[in-house]
């Protein structure tokens, strides 16, 4: 019998209602509260083979470094999880997310990055107003700026790199996309888009943590295909995928995310997505990383981002 | 494991309003209908509450 781990870090809608799946499954299932845990990762010594009983350990950690961390230390001990810590490690870091993107021929928005004020200025205006600026790290559309002119955007780039840590002087900048008020949220379980959702919103930013309302979203072949990409390129597993609609270009895919919330997405879609994620999980347990994600041959060989195509 | 989850009255330690709970599980987040304080369940029996954790810069999904 499968035994499962799920790490997590406080319990929201989203925990809770995977913990019911896992139980209604009959999984035998631990739940590792990330405050409490402690990770031996030198040899001889207690906590070494503390969790080498887990099949597979789900992630839900709060924090990125936790998470990212973790998945690092149990992968680095055979231990299968969901997602990996290199789909945590590429999806927790924008800058990251859109160069395997880019890599692997998934369409973004137009994307810069630049180290200091004085280039990100030069940047930002290589691009054209309005811009986007985002730390390469955080969620829930904290902390981003829709810059409109020159002065806004002096004014930003002053305060992130005085006030900011040093993370918010990696400059991320990224073109405006002129979206309908929303933009979709695609669900991906391995190889499949499982269901999406429209996120409508009076606003620029449409995240449902922001106030944006979710409706369904049908998935269409395009989409599907769209999203398994994006979702391949970043290392599989269980994702959620942000999707803007460009009038001009089409489907561009803007964020992929590794820890996905679904609270709000499985009325509207109709799917019982934390069982979905149960099978996922199961799978990985049984099969491996590969065949749950559907590569038959194989996890792909992940490149880096070529500078000059 | 079995999930155990109990109902009950709790003190909000934010307002001192009394939240009414239903089902809930150790380490579960909820939120106090009177001032909007994001709480946590940290012990089932007797129910108590405490503030939540502040959001992190590096919170999120």
């Amino acid at each position: 019998m499968t035994k499962a781990g799920i790490l997590y870090s406080r319990v929201r809608a989203e925990e809770k209602l995977l913990f019911e799946a896992f139980e209604k499954r009959g999984v035998d299932f631990d739940l590792i509260d990330d405050r409490n845990v402690i990770f031996e990762i030198t040899s001889g010594r207690a906590y070494e083979e503390m969790y080498a009983a887990y099949d597979v350990v789900v992630e839900r950690c709060i924090n990125h470094s936790r998470a990212l961390y973790s998945l690092r230390i149990l992968n680095d001990r055979g231990i299968p999880t969901v997602n990996t810590a290199h789909v945590a490690d590429v999806c927790g870091n924008k800058l990251q997310t859109t160069s395997a993107l880019t890599a692997a021929g998934v369409p973004s928005p137009r994307t810069l990055i630049a180290y200091t004020s004085e280039s990100a200025l030069e940047a930002i205006e290589e691009l054209g107003y309005p811009v986007v600026l985002k730390p390469a790290v955080g969620s829930w559309g904290r902390l981003l700026s829709k810059l409109n002119d020159r002065e806004a955007a002096e004014a930003v780039l002053e305060h992130k790199e005085v006030l900011g840590t040093y993370h918010h002087s990696i400059f991320y900048i990224q073109e405006y996309i002129n979206k309908p008020m929303r933009d979709i949220r695609a669900f991906v379980v391995g190889d499949e888009t499982i269901c999406a959702i429209y996120r409508d919103s009076d606003h620029w930013i449409t995240n449902t943590a922001r106030g944006g309302k979710s409706s369904n979203c049908p998935v269409t072949p395009e989409l599907n295909d769209l999203c398994v990409r994006a979702a391949r390129a970043v290392g599989g597993g269980v994702v959620a995928i942000d999707v803007l609609e460009d009038p001009d270009r089409g489907l561009l895919v803007n964020e992929v995310n590794y820890t996905m919330e679904f609270r709000n997405s499985i009325l509207p879609t109709g799917v019982d997505i934390p069982d979905r994620m149960v099978d996922f999980a199961l799978k990985v347990a049984s099969d491996g990383w590969a065949k749950a994600n559907g590569w038959d041959n194989g996890t792909p060989e992940y490149k880096s981002v070529s500078l000059t195509g | 494991m079995a999930l155990q989850t109990v109902s009950g009255v709790a003190e909000c330690p934010e307002c001192f309003g009394e939240i009414e709970l239903t089902g809930v599980m150790q380490h579960e987040i909820v939120q106090c209908p009177d001032c909007g304080a994001d709480l946590e369940v940290i012990a089932l029996e007797p129910l108590t509450l405490a503030l939540a954790p502040e959001e992190e810069e590096d919170w999120g999904e």
